[in-house]
């Protein structure tokens, strides 16, 4: 009986316990491979136990989710610019010039059972996904959690957070609708406004001048290929690093336990912390469910086919890339020519703007790092308080983004505020700057604030623990 | 005890409700499907499980809180000595400078030829980015072939036309716009090419490509739906608000004895977004 050595062997008056299936099961893999040992740290591991830990977690299950529904929509789509005549069922279309591409998906979304609940359930994940990576990012950010020693998960993860816009805009530029097209003429010009090498680039990423036949067979390959293999080699390094790292944990400790730089306070990971997050996996998926299938999103019936001398308005992409759009829209009509070289308006705003921002948060832990010479490790978080400009300028980046954001759907803002569009992309402007100055020293001033009302009421015996 | 079982009562109903949506979701599938009932069937069978799942969790598991300490990620100063001595000095790269450095030139030669192919996926541009399918005497027609005729159109509308021969054709989509002609405030040089009052312009916004759709009467301002760069249409197309940073192309144009109207040639910058090379003229006139 293999499983024997596994338990001690009935020996004197000890009553032997007989192995159970698991006791085979474990014993037959264990002498092939060991994996006991390893399981056992795995089941073993301390995870604290703190509700903003599972922000990361969501953006997990969602990309489980995605994959998911998405292999489900990868059966039914077509990846053809190809004309074709629609001939379903929605009568407004009936007999419209359409790209097999878009009738492939106006066949998933009328006649495919289940499918248009799947293909909701698709779209808003992704919506939520974007949403839970910033949320967390903005988590690890507020609190510290990117310093030393966990840059290079920093590193990581905001090459996630760029992966998924990528993976957002190619994926839903896929039906070929008008709101769609209107999105990747809008990156063409984009692509092509790169002083030298712009006009290759497109002709290279589009296969010839805007808009190509090949473009949607493309931009499939990247949102059902590259880009999910890319992510999931992100995501398991995320994780294998995290795991090796540990999490931090928040000052204070629980119960009798305190926190220190040296410890990890929280639950096993099985089965505590296994269920919860194995619940709350189900309880995203729930939402999800009902969102999917009674909110409607991104219904390409109503925007119709792409035809290249029509266009979708008001036009607005998905919200985490509002904030280029409004970049685009209050972007100065400057377009200088130098020596025969031609900046076109469209760089500033949407090319080098994006990339001093995204460079800037990109290398936010080194920056911090240099500027503060804090150059230690650290496993305690701070409460965002306790940092007060990088509080500050934290809270200033958000606003920036939420008025670029508006910004970016300033003609609907126009309508219900009953403002000329003009006007409020003039406030746009000047709100732009304005506003995230007055609101990083706002959030700065409250930062110190705090932490002075916090020190007044540290007890003489706290501050004799804490040993300062 | 009474209190546990009580929760094991709740929970196995969870379950139990998870099992029958299940079941639910099944019957609506075969009866022919109905997102919403799915939606929501699909929401309560994964969410009273959910529930079911963390309240066994909270409620029924003994998950004490546990304490354990950390290691110092860092290596000890030897294993780091034997990892580089495994890593460089066995393999001889530390004492064979020279090989490493054409093993690295062999790398970075390999790597160029494997990229080449990328090229493969696009044309280079070239006059392309410069031209439009307008030539001298392209007829003006509608998206359905038809040609437009002086008359058609009432003073303040426009239509989209195209080359007779080059229908739908993107990067030649072009606005005929009929305003009065005392009104225009053309260059002297193209005074001629508004016949009647009659003027043509690209429709491909100067901006970021989009067509520009929008046309404000009263003003006689053309109006780009994406980001809202406005266009004089009395002052040749040039932008008085907005991102553009550059007037719309106005095609040559004259009216034909029959009414119908007839390019004079192509347009003489390039239409579409601007791009770094747009005054070179592609190297050719």
């Amino acid at each position: 009986m293999t499983a024997g050595r596994n338990r001690p062997a009935a020996t004197g008056t000890e009553p032997a316990l007989a192995p159970t299936e698991l006791d085979r099961l474990v014993g037959w893999l264990d002498e092939r491979t060991g994996f006991a040992r390893l399981a056992r740290t795995v089941l073993r591991k301390v995870f604290p136990d703190h509700w903003s830990f599972l922000l990361g977690e969501i953006a997990l299950f969602c990309y489980v989710i995605l994959v998911l529904t998405g292999v489900f929509l990868t059966f039914f789509f077509a990846a053809d610019t190809r004309p074709v005549t629609y001939q379903g069922p929605y009568p407004p279309l009936k007999g419209a010039d359409v790209s097999a591409a878009f009738d492939s998906v106006m066949r998933l979304s009328f006649e495919v059972r289940a499918g248009l609940l799947m293909r909701q359930i698709h779209h808003w994940t992704a919506v939520v996904f974007v949403a839970a990576i910033v949320v967390h990012v903005c988590r690890i950010f507020f609190t510290g959690a990117f310093r030393r020693p966990r840059e290079i998960n920093w590193l990581v993860g905001v090459g996630l957070l760029l992966l998924a816009l990528v993976a957002g805009l190619t994926g839903y530029s896929l039906p070929d609708d008008l709101l769609s097209g209107t999105g990747l003429r809008i990156t063409d010009a984009v692509v092509t406004s790169i002083p030298f090498i712009g006009p290759w680039l497109a002709y290279l990423i589009f296969g010839g001048e805007f808009p190509s036949t090949e473009l949607i067979g493309r931009l499939y390959v990247f949102h059902i290929m590259l880009l999910p293999a890319l992510m999931i080699g992100g995501i398991t390094v995320h994780l294998l690093i995290l795991w090796f790292q540990k999490h931090t944990q928040y000052p204070g400790g629980e119960g009798r336990l305190t926190a220190h730089e040296t410890n990890v306070i929280g639950r096993h990971f099985w089965p505590g912390q296994v269920f919860r997050s194995f619940g709350l996996f189900l309880l995203i998926a729930a939402v999800l469910a009902v969102l999917g299938g009674l909110v409607q999103i991104n219904p390409v019936w109503v925007y119709g086919p792409f035809v290249s001398s029509a266009v979708s308005s008001p036009a607005q992409p998905d919200w985490y890339l509002g904030w280029l759009e409004g970049l685009l829209r209050m972007g100065p009509n400057w377009e200088p020519t130098l020596f025969g070289v031609t900046i076109p308006s469209v760089f500033g705003p949407s090319i080098v703007i994006p990339t001093i921002v995204f460079g800037a948060f990109t290398l936010w832990p080194f920056i911090e790092a240099r500027v503060s010479g804090d150059h230690n490790d650290h496993q305690i978080l701070q409460w965002p308080w306790q940092a007060p400009v990088r509080l500050g300028i934290g809270a200033a980046a958000l606003t920036f983004f939420i008025v670029l954001t508006l910004a970016g759907g300033n003609d609907v803002l126009a309508v219900y505020l009953r403002v000329r569009v003009e006007d409020l992309t003039a406030a746009a402007r000047i709100l732009a700057v304005v506003a995230p100055i007055a609101v990083g020293l706002i959030a700065w001033r409250l930062g110190v604030e705090r932490a002075r009302q916090v020190d007044r009421e540290r007890t003489p015996l706290e501050e004799l623990e804490s040993g300062s | 005890m009474r209190a546990q079982r009580r929760i094991e009562l709740v929970i196995a109903g969870l379950f139990a409700v998870t099992a029958l949506s299940g079941v639910a979701l099944l019957a609506v599938y075969i009866l022919g499907g109905q997102t919403q009932v799915e939606g929501i069937l699909l929401g309560i069978a994964l969410g009273s499980l959910g529930l079911g799942v963390v309240l066994w969790a909270q409620e029924l598991m003994d998950t004490p809180i546990v304490i354990e300490e950390r290691q110092s990620a860092t290596s000890s100063p030897a294993e780091a000595a034997d990892f580089q001595a495994a890593l460089t000095e066995e393999a001889g790269f530390t004492r064979r400078r020279m090989l490493v450095g054409m093993l690295l030139a062999a790398f970075a030669g390999l790597g160029a030829a494997l990229a080449i192919p990328v090229l493969s996926l696009g044309p280079a541009p070239g006059r392309e980015q410069f031209t439009t399918s307008w030539r001298k005497g392209s007829r003006l027609v509608l998206g359905d072939g038809t040609p437009v005729r002086a008359g058609d159109l009432p003073v303040d509308s426009l239509v989209t036309v195209f080359p007779e021969d080059a229908i739908g054709v993107t990067d030649s989509q072009t606005l005929l716009i009929r305003v009065p002609p005392d009104l225009l405030r053309l260059d002297p040089a193209r005074a001629a090419w508004a016949p009647g009052g009659y003027v043509a312009y690209s429709k491909i916004c100067t901006h970021a490509g989009c067509p520009v759709g929008l046309f404000r009467a009263t003003e006689r301002k053309l109006i780009c739906p994406c980001h809202q760069s406005t266009f004089d249409v009395l002052a040749g197309a040039a932008p008085v608000f907005g991102p553009a940073g550059r007037p719309l192309p106005q095609l040559p144009i004259h009216m034909e004895a029959d009414g119908t109207f007839v390019a004079d040639g192509d347009f003489p910058d390039p239409v579409g977004p601007s791009f770094w090379n747009l005054t070179s003229r592609g190297g050719a006139g």
